[in-house]
């Protein structure tokens, strides 16, 4: 009889699975969007497709895919094409080393932390890849911005978890989580034994994060009243969906880091009934004020933005570099 | 301020903005010479919707023409409105009955408010935050639903009339009146909260965007620009009209000529028009609200007349020449927005995109009013 290998099957289920979470969050997240900031602006929000407008990201997703796809004249074709699965395909990845529950992991690799940066940092390359390839001008001062923008952020942002690194002694996500497990007082965010500055090393990585995935008050790639579309001003119908759909899957990626890295990912505030439960939790609590912060604040500056990363986020986290490595010697 | 070497890599390329950009609000379009995101030469391009309403004005009648000051500056039709029918009164003569005078005043204040409350969401939208947008549309709201009732329309009005108003006001709209003055009162310091004081806001306008007094008087830009730069100069304050020299109100002038003086101006202007409202509103008169003596046929005798009203973005002057016939001879309007963008192309000169842009958003252009 034909026999499957275990590992197949468990490799076919998680591949599945974790195309199925990106793919329903990037849809479902336009819609918590979408309502939230009609709340926040004290309207409803989609509500006639389906209960609650439920089914409105699947009326999004079908005109968008009904539109046709042009390809205007003048654009590189090829990287024109491929810069929205650039950007779509190395957050799908990310999600192969996230930990969601203790038993919840598609691969647990010694270097996950390590695996989600270096493709994190593909992302850039995406946006940079189509903003050059559209051919306008538009696109190529948003390229620029954000290539500078993930540069300066990329910064202080691996410097905090090079912070996190030397106290955890571990790049593997799922350790990090288990050190961290048995109540909020042992997350990271409140590890006041490692570092007094802790909660302010969330808060970097919080803007960090923020920064790198473009989302307001940071949103210079898009910056819809300076940049028309920023480096999406070419792209029609899904070339576009794709393009938007990696920014709410770098949304989850980021979310999920933060609730992994300083959270405790699936553990229960107090130490009961720790589960997956808690992870998505902890993940939509953050996700919820991003958008949070989306709706309530105007967009920053480029130069303003700039400043904060290398005045301030980049001294504030070297400063707590060095005070976690004197405490964890004296200590 | 930024320190900026105009152009210290000799390679610039055109951007043009407009005349489809989601920052020029309407058919604007600015050629900008770009060395990266500094702006090295602004230049206004105009004319896409030009409408000829001047030549328009010398072929039709003096009451034809009403209809199409309400259609130049969409967002203060009534002040519009009432400049020609002030123009027009003053030449043929025709005496207005009070309460005429300050029904005028009220909706023309209420039209101002309303301006300036668009005015504030768009420019908060032009530097990227959304929600302000649609709190202020909801006071709008109010003011447009008041003006309907009397008005008949929501936008572009034609209301007031050769002696008089069409229409008079009655208890609902006074009552109306008086709730919303009392209910935007409530808002102004929500606003300062929630946006005034906004830490990126702040940072966004302030020292930025300079447009001094002398390139105001350079290039005649008047209302909050100018006011903004510390001319302190309203038409309604200094050139009196209609009846506001018996109000009691302030002309806010702020001295520091960036677009957070611009911003400061015109929130502090919609808590002036308040206090204009609510006084207008307690003194007003009974009785008619239509001049009994007003010709069919309306000639004005030969001459030239001129007459200058304070609209939500400067001093409005129409000059009109009649040569005793039911047509003007000639009409020359003089716009407020027109000036004031012309104040970019020097003013833009080694800012950066952004900046620029929310210099634009704080000049407060209505471009049909521009392309007239």
């Amino acid at each position: 009889m034909f026999f499957i290998d275990a590992e197949l099957i468990r490799l076919l289920a998680f591949v599945l699975g974790v195309i199925g979470f990106v793919a329903l969050n990037a849809a479902y997240l336009v819609w918590l969007e979408r309502k939230e900031a009609g709340h926040i602006q004290r309207r409803i929000g989609p509500k006639e497709v389906g209960p609650f407008g439920l089914l409105q990201p699947l009326a999004d997703a079908l005109k968008l895919m009904t539109k046709n796809l042009i390809t205007p004249d003048g654009v590189d074709p090829i990287l024109f094409k491929i810069a929205p699965i650039l950007v779509m395909v190395p957050a799908i990845m990310s999600f192969v080393t996230l930990p969601f529950s203790d038993t919840l992991v598609a691969r647990n690799l010694d270097v996950g932390l390590l695996a989600v940066f270096a493709f994190a940092s593909i992302n850039v390359l995406g946006l940079l890849l189509g903003a050059w390839g559209s051919r306008n001008k538009y696109a190529v001062i948003s390229a620029a911005r954000v290539v500078s923008q993930n540069v300066a952020y990329e910064i202080p942002m691996l410097v905090i978890i090079v912070t996190l690194v030397m106290i955890t002694g571990t790049l593997n996500l799922h350790e990090i989580v288990t050190l961290q497990t048995g109540g909020f007082w042992h997350w990271n965010v409140l590890k006041f034994s490692a570092s007094p500055l802790m909660p302010v090393a969330f808060i970097i990585f919080f803007i960090c994060m923020l920064a790198e995935t473009n989302r307001a008050p940071f949103d210079m790639a898009e910056a819809e009243s300076e940049l028309v579309a920023g480096a999406f001003t070419e792209y029609p119908g899904m070339g576009f969906g794709v393009f938007f759909m990696g920014e709410y899957a770098n949304i989850v990626v980021g979310t999920s880091l933060a609730t992994i890295l300083f959270l405790g990912g699936w553990d229960c505030p107090l130490g009961l009934f720790p589960g997956v439960h808690w992870f998505l939790i902890k993940m939509y609590a953050l996700i919820f004020v991003v958008i949070w912060i989306r709706w309530t604040y105007p967009r920053t500056t480029f130069y303003g933005l700039l400043n904060l990363s290398w005045k301030i986020l980049i001294p504030v986290a070297f400063f707590n570099l060095i005070l976690t490595s004197a405490m964890l010697k004296v200590f | 301020m930024n320190a900026f070497a105009p152009n210290p890599t000799n390679e610039t390329f055109v951007l043009n903005l407009g005349p489809q950009h989601p920052a020029t609000h309407g058919v604007l379009r600015i050629k900008l010479v770009m060395d990266g995101e500094y702006v090295v030469e602004a230049e206004p391009v105009l004319g896409y919707i030009h409408r000829m309403h001047e030549k328009m004005g010398e072929n039709r009648t003096w009451a034809q023409f009403m209809p199409n000051t309400g259609r130049m500056d969409y967002l203060h039709a009534l002040a519009y409105n009432h400049n020609f029918a002030c123009i027009v009164e003053r030449a043929a003569g025709i005496e207005v009955p009070e309460r005429a005078e300050f029904i005028r005043v009220i909706t023309s204040e209420l039209n101002r408010i309303s301006s300036h409350l668009l005015w504030f969401g768009a420019f908060i939208l032009d530097l990227g935050g959304f929600s302000p947008l649609l709190y202020a549309f909801d006071d709008r709201e109010q003011i447009l639903d008041l003006l309907e009732t009397v008005t008949g329309s929501r936008l572009t009005y034609c209301y007031f009339r050769f002696g008089g108003v069409y229409n008079d006001i009655d208890e609902n709209f006074e009552a109306g009146a008086r709730a919303f003055v009392a209910r935007m009162r409530e808002r102004m310091p929500m606003y300062h909260a929630l946006v005034t004081k906004n830490i990126i806001l702040m940072k966004r306008l302030t020292d930025i965007g300079h447009v001094p007094a002398e390139m105001c008087r350079k290039y005649g830009a008047t209302g909050p620009v100018a006011r903004g730069a510390g001319i302190d100069f309203d038409v309604r304050k200094h050139e009196p009209f209609s009846i506001y020299p018996r109000f009691d109100f302030d002309i806010p002038v702020y001295h520091e000529a960036d677009s957070m003086a611009r911003y400061m101006v015109r929130m502090d202007e919609i808590e002036q028009s308040l206090r204009i409202i609510e006084q207008a509103l307690g003194a007003m008169p009974e009785g008619p609200v239509m001049a009994e003596k007003v010709p069919k046929t309306l000639k004005p005798p030969k001459g030239d007349y001129y007459h200058a009203v304070e609209t939500a973005r400067g001093s409005f002057g129409i000059r009109a020449v009649s040569d005793g016939t039911n047509t003007p001879w000639r009409l020359k309007l003089r716009t407020p927005s027109y000036s004031n963008l012309i104040v970019f192309g020097e003013a833009a000169r080694g800012m950066l995109l952004p900046d620029a842009l929310a210099l634009l958003g704080s000049l407060d252009l209505v471009i049909p009013e521009i392309d007239r």
